[in-house]
């Protein structure tokens, strides 16, 4: 029997099991279900999208199943045409990319893809009306036109090198998006995308079902049927990967070590994802502790980041020195500092932060002290607070460790410290620009430490501007070594994210993942070209 | 026979009279709990757009987010917003929710359904076993049966549903993969067939009823107790009338009494427990949209939500006092 026939028995019983079950009721499993079957997928992630329209930002990292960008990521984060026909022809002055669109690609409902369709999604993203909490992210764009049926032309208002990965953003069918309320309306529960998967069902709460897209432009998907379950609690998520209804799940590190050894899980594969998601600790120019260069050298020496990989993550993570992890392309060599209590208080010493009588220092009248704050209910944060104040405190320094929502923290943020997390793996500039650059101060959340460097903002702006990869490697060498003298946050860690899956299809990667992780990240990222395993 | 016939008759007046009665009472109760629903979003500390933008909120430049406010329309003086929502909520407009992005209405049309099938399966669980396991207690009290049942429910009194959801899950999912551990069908499957949702169904409609299922225990114990003991049911046993007769036909008419007064007030308990399993199991009902709408400070559904609670429990002691009302003849429903 050759493996096809194998797979058509196998169906044919799970039908004849399907019906016996349906007319006796009782059917203990109805075939349904996860088992041998190769052609599903039934994953478990903690949180759902609040909306599936890209419109209010789904998927606009790229892999969002039931749409497609005009760019996409591979396995090794190079971008890679896919409404497009190739990468964007940019102008001289960096401001006009002009994007030649796929032809013959249509929509789930059958109608054709075109440049209008891009128009419709653009423009409804900047439009003040629409609800869409990311639409800073397009702040670069000041204008987007058709020029015929497969030709889109975006004006930038400055010179942007970042932004063709901004164009990974999925595109909604202007027929069917634009006759709905766009907050509102239904296409933010009934999706209709060119994607590789089309969505059959949302219980809120429960799952989203896909089934695979027959006429896809980039081939029908192998795996026909794609199921993400809902589960908040980690434990219950992890108790059903074991009962079998699921094929895999995101799970702490402390959880998915059960699975790694034991005969009984020979049949799972444990990733841990290479992220970009970092957790660092503001350090507020408002506050005169946190603002003196010596202090902030000291505990950017005095914290064990290796110590805080090894407890407050099990292993899954490792230390960082900036926002950019130091296995990226951009990671400046050099700039990683070594856990050294003994400098840090060199340091603090040669400034005139001299030890008081509880052991806390004091520099004209002065206690070396201030507030960490973390969101509430953030348990990985807390922990990281926590280690983050006990190594401060080896050093001489004070920090007072405190929960709050985000009401309660934002305003006490320009004088205190907060364990920030984030992470963007596309292009440096989305997290350097908005975390460093004094121009970003007081904005939103950004740059919450108030950091002001000339060296940096200059260095920034070149290359955000500069589409020399030569230059802009450069620029944020400058940028990374001028935070090692002034590290004006302390960063402390890059966070694995740690998935488990059944073992029995091949080839499966992991990207680096942003630290907001929905159901485009995990193994499951590129799940339209999984081959089943022999 | 005939006698009975006419005495209903005559109390089916003071019952369309107690029923207009009530009807009238809810309009200030319902105002009264929506205007507390607005009175505390305006105390919330929460601020609606940084839930409403979730993790994105927290790159978001201020320029956005203002935007945002301004969107959401939830700024302005909370009297005149309630009033606002009162007067659309009349015209058939309950407005949209912030949280799932939808209009308020399609939320619980969506729902619903589910809610009340999970609920009124769990509920007449409780009901029955609670019967059957009180009166048998009742029976032989103090007899090993009794000290088991009664001690059984002072445990499970105290357990919170969540708990007992996650025990159930571990029982019956995992260790004799009896039951599925969650969901409405299994997750590769999206059609909803009926031995599915049956099986589906099971789990939490018991875990609910067995978190409601002390109450009804200790009050049927404790009533039908007490009726055995009562001059009546020691007449009917001194006539030599079997003790089948004298259990169902006199014991069980007066003490079961109380129980229909519990019906009624149990129904918050009921909501409050169908929130909490409905968010262990993933039942896709409007319990768990509760939650979602309260921790994301989403008011225009809670608000909603809030009001139909309220009209849930107003109803079942409505029902639980008639039922009262007809079954003894003693109670004038004039007095209710």
């Amino acid at each position: 029997m050759t493996a096809r026939t194998v797979r058509t028995a196998t169906v044919t019983a799970a039908a004849m099991v399907v019906l016996a079950g349906t007319a006796a009721c009782s059917a203990p499993g109805d075939g349904d279900g996860p088992g041998d079957g190769k052609d599903s997928l039934t994953v478990g992630v903690a949180q759902e999208p609040e909306t599936l329209s890209p419109l209010l930002g789904y998927g606009k990292e790229g892999n969002s199943k039931i749409f497609d960008g005009l760019l996409t990521h591979d396995a090794k984060m190079h971008l890679k045409p896919a409404l497009a026909t190739r990468l964007p022809k940019v102008s001289k002055d960096g401001r006009t990319y002009t994007y030649d669109l796929r032809k013959g690609v249509t929509f789930s409902d059958g109608k054709p893809f075109t440049s209008k369709d891009v128009v419709y999604t653009y423009q409804t993203i900047l439009d003040k009306k629409t609800n869409n909490p990311s639409k800073s992210e397009l702040d670069a764009v000041d204008s987007v036109r058709a020029q015929g049926k497969y030709r889109v032309v975006f004006r930038l208002k400055y010179p942007y090198a970042a932004f063709a990965e901004r164009t990974v953003l999925p595109i909604a069918s202007r027929a069917v998006a634009s006759r709905t309320d766009v907050n509102t309306g239904s296409y933010n529960t009934e999706p209709v995308g060119t994607g590789p998967y089309v969505l059959t069902s949302w219980r809120k709460g429960e799952k989203l079902s896909f089934k695979a897209n027959p006429h896809y432009w980039g081939g029908k998907p192998k795996v026909e049927r794609f199921t993400v379950a809902v589960i908040e609690d980690d434990d219950v998520r992890a108790t059903r990967l074991r009962s079998g209804d699921l094929d895999g799940a995101i799970l702490p590190p402390t959880l998915a070590k059960a699975y790694e050894k034991g005969p009984e899980n020979a049949d799972k594969r444990t990733f841990s994802a290479k992220t970009a998601d970092y957790r660092a600790v503001t350090l507020p120019s408002g506050n005169p502790v946190t603002k003196d260069k010596a202090v902030r050298r000291a505990l950017d020496l005095a914290v064990d980041r290796k110590a805080m990989v090894k407890s407050v993550l099990n292993g899954a993570g490792k230390p960082a020195y900036g926002p950019l992890p130091t296995d990226s392309p951009w990671f400046a060599k050099g700039t990683e500092r070594r856990h050294d209590l003994g400098r840090a208080k060199k340091i603090l010493d040669e400034a005139g932060w001299k030890p008081g009588k509880d052991g806390i220092r004091v520099k004209h009248g002065r206690r070396a002290a201030f507030t960490l704050w973390y969101f509430s209910g953030d348990k990985l944060r807390q922990d990281h607070a926590l280690a983050y104040a006990s190594d401060a405190k080896k050093a001489g320094i004070a920090v007072k460790v405190q929960a709050g929502s985000r009401e309660v923290v934002r305003p006490k943020l320009d004088h205190d410290a907060m364990l920030m997390g984030n992470g963007f793996p596309a292009d440096p500039d989305f997290d350097l620009y908005p975390t460093l650059h004094s121009s970003q101060i007081g904005d939103g959340w950004n740059n919450l430490a108030q950091y002001h460097d000339k060296t940096v903002d200059e260095q920034l702006d070149i290359a955000r501007r500069s589409r020399d990869p030569q230059v802009r490697k450069d620029a944020y060498d400058k940028v990374q070594r001028a935070l090692t003298k002034n590290p004006g946050y302390t960063f402390l860690t890059h966070i694995d994210h740690v998935y488990v899956i059944d073992d029995k299809w091949r080839g499966l990667t992991t990207q680096v993942e942003p630290h907001d992780h929905g159901i485009g990240a995990g193994p499951w990222w590129d799940l339209q070209d999984w081959q089943p395993e022999e | 026979m005939r006698a009975g016939r006419v005495v209903a008759h005559k109390r089916w007046g003071p019952v369309a009279r107690m029923v207009g009665r009530r009807l009238v009472a809810a309009v200030p109760i319902l105002a009264a709990v929506t205007f507390g629903v607005f009175a505390v979003a305006a105390a919330s500390p929460f601020d609606p757009v940084q839930q409403y933008a979730g993790t994105a909120g927290l790159h978001a430049s201020q320029e956005t987010l203002d935007q945002l406010r301004a969107n959401l329309n939830v700024d302005g003086p909370f009297p005149q917003r309630w009033w606002h929502w009162v007067t659309s909520a009349l015209a058939g407009d309950l407005g949209d929710s912030t949280s799932l992005r939808q209009p308020v209405s399609q939320v619980i049309g969506e729902r619903l359904g589910w809610s009340v099938l999970l609920c009124a399966v769990g509920f007449t669980f409780a009901v029955l076993a609670g019967t059957a396991l009180g009166v048998a207690a009742a029976r032989c009290r103090g007899g090993v049966l009794d000290r088991t049942v009664t001690s059984l429910a002072y445990t499970l009194e105290a357990a919170p549903p969540f708990w007992i959801g996650l025990l159930g899950i571990w029982l019956f999912a995992v260790q004799f993969d009896l039951l599925p551990a969650g969901g409405l069908t299994d997750s590769g499957s999206d059609l909803v067939t009926a031995g599915a949702l049956l099986r589906h169904l099971a789990l939490p409609a018991l875990v609910l009823g067995v978190s409601q299922l002390p109450w009804f225990v200790l009050y049927v114990r404790q009533g039908v107790g007490d009726a055995l003991e009562e001059d009546a049911v020691r007449g009917a046993r001194a006539r030599g009338l079997a003790e089948r007769t004298v259990l169902l036909r006199h014991a069980l008419r007066s003490g079961l009494l109380p129980l229909l007064t519990l019906v009624g007030s149990r129904i918050p308990e009921l909501i409050t427990g169908a929130l909490l399993v409905e968010t262990v199991f993933s039942w896709p009902g409007i319990a768990s949209a509760t939650v979602k709408a309260a921790t994301a400070t989403d008011f225009p559904l809670l608000a909603a939500l809030t009001a139909l609670a309220t009209v849930a429990v107003l109803a079942g002691n409505l029902l639980s006092d008639l039922l009262y009302g007809l079954a003894d003849p003693r109670v004038a429903l004039e007095e209710m």
